[in-house]
């Protein structure tokens, strides 16, 4: 019997049980962030819950802050905005890196000369300081972390698109699409770009990881949310709670409910590369 | 060979003008007139003129980015808003204090991180090999904040085996340095090892090993003397890439530990929104990032000559 490639990736993934158990987490993660954002879930968690510095109980899991207020509330809005970001960014990166990575590997030429160059010139800026110099720029806040993180991550599969199309477009296929007389856009976008979706599925959950990671740092720094309890927040304010009084339960919650999405992902965007590259 | 530098040298210059670009119209252009946040909400429209014309930002873009050009042809990076020195002689104040951190740890990070991959890939696919790709996926899964903040807290603060943070110049120095130095390692390792065993492993599977092992030469022999070698190749060339970020730094590590370094520098810069000191920190970060690069190719080149040929 005869099975696709898709098919076949399905079923390795299927027996890979560390793999979908991560999906299974990712997955409550995004019905947390969903429920969250509709107010089903953590609602009041900007309200006084409690005394201040209630150690953890059954009323508040994770305790209470400086101020009372349920910290495990505020794990789940940080889930929230750490998602969104996750999801928007790769959302904005995405569909530039297809669109500037497939016209510079099909046309080449001078098209190719200057998105190349525009590609290598925004990745020798050191990230870091080229996320902070952007959103210092356009006004800090959660809108200014979307569009720096969004419109800067795009290079890495705009690098992997432009190589895969170079490839691509020599092959059989695409030479006898060129000879049925198929336009240069079509050929792009229903041959051989379906070709090479497993590609930017992989780079996905890596991009996504990434995109979480930066958010927190930039919110620490205090360029990120405003307000909001995103991770990064929680662990700035935890810092001097843990110092000064040894309050530990909001930099745990916080770093927790981080290292479980990430590791998840990064479990699950390798077992994916194992499933779907067929160089192995 | 020369043919291949000079044309990969040539191949920077745009960059390096694609960089000032980006920086000049993020700041110049997106970030609008600095004008009013230097004066204040009280300045008056004479005093706004005054200083527009007196930073020269009533000129031309065209001519302003000229002007930037040649400002950075001469190292030239202005003043600072908020200390009002010389941004280059801030650079070059700070590059003591990263480079002090950023060498020692570094070099350690590389050492261990290869000895650790050897080991792995020595045990390839048993426990001790499974055990440590879990160990380096958990590892680089949490934040490096958590790695200073409980660094800090536990082996600073509790035990106080450390000081909590400082600097001092010299010798004097050196126990200001430790425990940074060592959050840096642990925060490298496991991305490092991960890397580095692949290519290692990547390497023990050529038909030159299968012949090491058939003439009958001990594992340690065959990855030692002859996988090793070969694997150093990618190794050396990413180490060589990360050079530069020597120079620049670790933005949280020196904030955290009180290192007046370049990552101080920068950090301090954003929380006083001071542009021309975060503008010439990224001009500064990307040509030496550039640098790297173009260091890692030409030493990549110069053991594989098949890359001078595309």
């Amino acid at each position: 019997m005869h099975d696709s490639p898709t098919r076949k990736a399905i079923r390795q993934l299927k027996r890979n049980k560390l793999a979908l158990f991560c999906l299974v987490v990712i997955a409550l993660y995004c019905i947390i962030a969903l429920l969250t954002k509709t107010g089903l879930l953590a609602k009041g968690y900007g309200e006084i819950a409690g005394v201040s510095y209630a150690s953890p109980s059954w009323d508040h899991i994770f305790g209470t802050d400086f101020l009372g207020r349920d910290v495990f509330k505020r794990v789940l809005v940080g889930t929230r905005i750490a998602m969104s970001v996750g999801l928007i960014t790769t959302l904005i990166a995405i569909p530039i890196g297809i669109f500037f990575g497939s016209l510079a590997g099909y046309y080449r030429g001078k098209v190719d000369d200057i998105i190349v160059w525009f590609y290598s010139t925004l990745d020798s800026i050191p990230y870091l300081i080229l996320l902070l110099a952007l959103t210092l720029v356009l006004g800090k806040g959660l809108t200014a972390v979307f569009i720096a993180i969004g419109f800067t991550s795009w290079v890495g599969i705009c690098r992997i698109v432009r190589s895969e199309f170079i490839r691509q477009k020599e092959l059989d296929y695409v030479q006898a699409a060129r000879a049925l007389g198929m336009g240069h856009i079509r050929i792009m976008v229903v041959h051989i770009l379906p070709n090479i979706f497993h590609l930017i599925i992989i780079n996905f959950s890596l991009m996504f990881v990434s995109a979480i990671k930066a958010e927190v740092i930039l919110s620490f720094l205090g360029v990120g949310a405003q307000g909001e309890p995103s991770w990064g927040i929680m662990i700035s304010d935890a810092r001097l709670e843990l110092i000064g009084r040894g309050v530990y339960w909001q930099l745990l919650g916080a770093t927790t409910a981080m290292f479980l999405i990430i590791l998840c992902f990064s479990i699950f965007a390798d077992a994916l590369r194992d499933a779907l590259d067929p160089k192995k | 060979m020369i043919r291949y530098i000079l044309r990969r040298i040539l191949y920077t210059i745009p960059l390096v003008l694609g960089v000032t670009l980006i920086t000049f119209l993020l700041f110049n252009v997106v970030g609008g007139n600095p004008v009013y946040q230097m004066l204040g909400k009280h300045a008056s429209p004479e005093e706004i003129q005054e200083l527009t014309h007196q930073l020269g930002l009533d000129k031309p873009l065209l001519v302003q980015y000229v002007d930037y050009l040649n400002d950075l042809v001469h190292l030239e990076f202005g003043r600072s808003w908020t200390t009002h020195q010389k941004i280059t002689g801030m650079i070059s104040d700070g590059l003591g204090p990263s480079l002090s951190l950023a060498i020692p740890a570094f070099l350690f990070a590389a050492l261990l991180s290869i000895i650790i991959s050897l080991v792995a890939a020595f045990y390839r696919n048993r426990f001790y090999d499974r055990l440590l790709v879990v160990l380096c996926v958990i590892g680089m899964s949490v934040s490096i904040l958590v790695y200073i903040i409980a660094g800090q807290y536990y082996l600073a603060y509790v035990y106080d085996i450390f000081p909590i943070s400082g600097y001092e110049s010299g010798w004097a120095g050196i126990p200001f340095l430790i425990l940074p130095a060592l959050i840096w390692v642990g925060v490298a390792l496991g991305g490092d090892v991960r890397f580095y065993r692949t290519v290692i492993l990547n390497e023990t599977s050529r038909d030159y090993v299968l012949t090491a092992r058939a003439k009958g030469l001990s594992e340690p022999v065959v990855m030692g003397r002859h996988v090793l070698k070969n694997a150093l190749i990618p190794i050396i060339t990413s180490l060589a890439m990360a050079l530069p970020g020597l120079f620049t730094g670790s933005l949280l590590l020196e904030t955290f530990f009180g290192i007046p370094g370049l990552g101080s520098l920068s950090i301090n810069a954003i929380n006083d929104a001071d542009f021309p000191v975060i503008k010439a920190m990224t001009v500064f970060g990307s040509v030496l990032y550039m640098l790297g690069n173009l260091l890692g190719d030409l030493m990549y080149s110069l053991v594989d000559p098949r890359v001078r040929m595309e």
